[in-house]
């Protein structure tokens, strides 16, 4: 929907609009229409709305973690306790062990827990708590009792000088458990919808915010509340040549190289953002390949045992003698996540690109 | 005989009780209770039970028993200090009054104090390294016991023959000992319940705790040889924590959720799980309230407010915070409590439990039941500070130790803590010193690393069954047929509540795949649907 500048309230300079060249962003169909007005927000302030809504309209929803009293490292709980109070908006002690402890806790005695973890790099700690206790604290308890009001946030993926310990991307860690719901948006307006989606899941939730995407990506969200479905994935870009893969902020370089694709060589890609890694829409993905034969999978995590081996060995299974060419996956490389080799390790546009022409050159 | 259902009235000295002295009668008809006996400290919260003094007050009061100040409570708080002495711990002073030392007084000189309950007797108990106390569940005055220093107190005559009802009882203790005694008389234990007990149907909750520690006991003794024979794959007892277990559960209410590590199977008995459920869990047959997921002695119960146990180490202590902290903000009148062992305190969950607790001022209470190893780890190399509670003021809260083979001194140390932390939205840490009599588990032969012996002297000395069924008996409540006849209706019951379970069909197989999800996603949906397959395809092989 495309906003008059001259008819919007002045901007403030957070708010101000940025030259967006190298990012394009693609409105989702999908999220459903709201009779409220939207605004154009980047991601922090999407999460900030999302999170101000949960407080709104859940009565016993807290939010809680490392500086979210003062607005967050990332802004994201901007003014939160001003509004909310000090009991409902507070920050913890270092240790994330015990943010995960205590959102489960909390959520286990009825209460709505939005804890913030500062950067996915620190979550293993926490890993105990999660997968131990987390994941199973419905099953093990023969459904007596549950945990779904924990939501645990926090920003994870490169941020261009991140280095080892503020760019990775934890969800293949987190995806082998079973009981989690790992969700990652890749933009403003469906980062607000899944994570209202998150908070009022009956099941705990872990929720990846591409920090790279915190200031860059703005884009209209709707002011109003609303929520997005979890566990199905979204497709921004039809096509019947190559379907590609990815999640977070690896989206934006996908739609680059898919229009590089589509310039250069007449490329025709379907691109498909999961927006929840697990349980993930297999059948989305499916019947993607089914019509187009090739896939390609992308993300920033290392590529052994990353969650792109996990799309392609279900999607081998299902539709292998619908394949034209073998599957191939884009992914950083095996290392930790370098600092000044940044440029050659993440699956930029270019290598996706040359992923694409290879599988449509062998393809059959 | 028949076991007297008791009424219980607050305590009222109406006549000079017969076997005291003149000196002591006269004494008694001054009325002397604790509030006029004692310099009232200026800040003071009055409770049902009593004032909860100010430690700050208190710790005017020279620590050191070379310096004993003149007055009655005075000696008494800065008692001798006796030396505690379990098998393969630190040796620890004990005084007898329960103080919660707050956070914000100055940390008390030497080594924190003990509360143990003591009623004056005119016997000297050998010195030895290894003190034999309470065998015969006696209440005794510490300062009887002094290793170095006796004293005499010739105002106070022990009758041959104790009082033969509770309720002369509590009036002899009003006389003896009124700062310690006021402890016991206001004891919840003493009190009759509002209702009756449905499985004793009676009001007098220290027989239900009697009871229920028979029960248990019996419990214990049946299922873990019931693993020896392979009918269970595991079992856990709790041989000589059931002090702990129920002196804290008849402390607590069903509304104050409870996060237990594993051995706590006492306070689900108390708040009124069956035989049939404990073993229906150990068995895995289809009323399992956990459907058979868990390995035995995992039990949890919605009902009841107890958490699933699960098997990793300290990780329910963050969670007792959590459910403390959303309690305080509900502003229900309830605490978290969450039990642990003395190797969990060194877990990274304890240590981050205990500080969000005290930044965060959630009311929980932490309860550590000390009993001397972790599997074969003795405390000796668990930690080099003074035991656990040396950390309640690292972290700034309050706390308390206590000797948990005394059912009475658990109890009035967790009612005090919930009425501190519900009072003060604050936590507490309360370590309560025991012995672990059975092994760690079927899975440990703790012969490996302990002596018999140190296991039979100890259990001898300190058993907390031995010491309540001596008090019971030395008041006449109960005599030992009646304890006879209650151990084979207990094991009667366990045995039958265990066939019954076994014979029980197992779990049904859809029950693998369900409650992972609130909702099953459709990938559990198409293993569910292959497994089902697969088994109907081979039924032999799965049968």
């Amino acid at each position: 929907m495309k906003i008059l500048l001259h008819s919007l309230p002045r901007r403030s300079w957070l708010t101000a609009r940025r030259p967006l060249s190298h990012l394009t962003m693609a409105t989702d169909p999908t999220i459903m229409s709201v009779t409220s007005s939207a605004q154009g927000m980047n991601m922090f302030q999407a999460v900030n709305d999302a999170m101000k809504i949960a407080l709104e309209t859940d009565p016993t929803a807290i939010v809680f973690g490392e500086d979210v009293a003062f607005g967050g490292v990332f802004r994201c709980s901007q003014g939160l306790q001003e509004r909310f109070g000090k009991d409902r908006v507070f920050n913890t002690p270092i240790s994330e062990n015990g943010i995960a402890g205590f959102a489960i806790g909390y959520a286990a005695t009825g209460g709505t827990a939005i804890g913030e973890i500062q950067f996915a790099d620190y979550i293993y700690p926490a890993m105990d708590q999660l997968v131990n206790e987390m994941a199973k604290f419905r099953y093990r308890s023969g459904n007596q009792w549950q945990a779904g009001g924990a939501t645990l946030r926090m920003p994870a993926g490169a941020v261009g000088h991140g280095g080892h310990y503020h760019s990775q991307s934890p969800e293949a860690y987190l995806a082998h458990t079973a009981g989690l719901t790992v969700v990652m948006p890749s933009s403003p307006k469906a980062a607000k919808g899944l994570l209202l989606a998150s908070i009022r899941s009956k099941d705990p939730v872990i929720f990846l915010e591409p920090k790279a995407l915190y200031r860059s990506a703005v884009e209209s969200v709707p002011l109003g509340d609303y929520e997005v479905e979890l566990g199905k994935a979204r497709i921004l870009r039809e096509g019947s040549d190559v379907t590609l893969v990815g999640w977070g902020a690896q989206i934006q370089r996908l739609q680059k190289a898919c229009d590089l694709a589509k310039e250069m060589d007449g490329i025709d890609c379907e691109l498909i953002d999961l927006q929840t890694i697990v349980p993930w829409d297999a059948e989305a993905v499916e019947q993607s390949v089914l019509k187009t034969g090739k896939l390609v999978v992308s993300h920033e995590a290392p590529i052994t045992c990353g969650f792109g081996a996990e799309v392609v060995a279900e999607l081998q299974e299902r539709c292998f003698w619908a394949l034209e060419a073998p599957i191939k996956r884009v992914c950083g490389f095996d290392t930790p996540f370098p600092l000044v080799f940044e440029k050659y390790y993440l699956p930029d546009e270019t290598r996706n690109l040359e992923a694409i022409r290879e599988v449509v050159r062998s393809s059959r | 005989m028949r076991i007297p259902i008791l009424s219980i009235h607050p305590i009222k000295v109406l006549r000079t009780p017969r076997h005291f002295s003149s000196k002591s009668a006269s004494r008694a008809s001054k009325n002397r209770s604790l509030s006029s006996a004692r310099p009232l400290p200026q800040e003071e919260v009055e409770s049902d039970w009593g004032t909860i003094h100010d430690y700050k007050q208190r710790a005017m009061i020279p620590y050191h028993p070379a310096r004993l100040a003149p007055s009655i409570q005075e000696r008494t708080s800065a008692a001798q200090e006796m030396t505690l002495s379990y098998a393969g711990t630190v040796p620890i002073p004990i005084t007898s009054n329960l103080q919660l030392i707050q956070p914000e007084d100055d940390t008390p000189r030497g080594i924190w104090p003990v509360y143990r309950l003591m009623v004056s007797t005119h016997r000297r108990r050998p010195q030895n390294a290894l003190r034999t106390l309470e065998q015969d569940g006696e209440i005794r005055d510490p300062a009887y016991d002094g290793i170095n220093q006796p004293v005499l107190r010739p105002d106070v005559t022990t009758p041959d023959d104790v009082e033969d009802n509770l309720d002369q009882f509590r009036a002899f203790l009003a006389h003896a000992h009124p700062y310690q005694s006021d402890e016991i008389q206001k004891s919840g234990l003493l009190r009759a319940s509002k209702y009756p007990y449905v499985d004793t149907n009676s009001n007098n909750t220290l027989l239900r705790a009697h009871r229920q520690i028979v029960r248990l006991r019996q419990m214990d003794d049946i299922l873990l040889n019931a693993q020896r024979q392979g009918r269970i794959s595991f079992y856990l007892t709790c041989r000589g924590e059931e002090a702990i277990l129920m002196g804290a559960a008849s402390a607590l209410e069903v509304g104050d959720p409870v996060f237990a590590q594993y051995r706590e199977q006492g306070v689900l008995m108390w708040r009124g799980f069956t035989l049939e459920q404990f073993t229906n869990q150990c068995f895995s047959n289809i009323l399992d309230l956990g459907k058979g997921r868990q390995m035995p002695i995992h039990y949890g119960s919605r009902a009841l407010n107890y958490h699933t146990v699960s098997s990793p180490l300290g990780t329910q202590l963050p969670h007792a915070v959590g459910a403390a902290y959303r309690l305080k903000l509900a502003g229900e009148p309830n605490v978290a409590v969450c039990f642990f062992g003395d190797g969990s305190t060194s877990t990274p969950d304890f240590h981050s439990a205990l500080n969000f607790a005290a930044t965060l001022n959630a009311p929980a209470i932490f309860l550590c039941r000390n009993n001397g190893y972790a599997i074969s780890t003795p405390t000796s190399d668990q930690f080099a500070g003074d035991g656990v509670i040396s950390r309640a003021p690292g972290y700034g809260m309050a706390g308390v130790r206590v000797d948990g083979n005394d059912i009475f001194a658990v109890h009035a140390a967790v009612r005090e803590a919930k009425q501190y932390a519900l009072s003060k939205n604050a936590p507490v840490l309360i370590e309560a010193m025991t012995y672990r009599q059975g092994h760690h588990s079927t899975s440990d032969d703790s012969s490996q690393y302990r002596s018999v012996d140190e296991v039979l002297t100890t259990t001898e000395n300190h058993d907390p069954l031995n010491r309540l069924e001596a008090f019971l008996k030395k008041h006449d409540l109960l005599s030992e047929e009646d304890v006879e006849v209650m151990r084979k209706q207990e094991r009667n019951d366990v045995v039958k509540a265990m066939e019954q379970a076994e014979r029980r069909p197992p779990v049904p197989m859809r029950e693998l795949f369900t409650d992972v999800y609130h909702d099953m996603p459709l990938h559990l949906q198409r293993q569910q649907a292959q497994l089902e397959a697969h088994v109907k395809k081979y039924p032999e092989k799965y049968a």
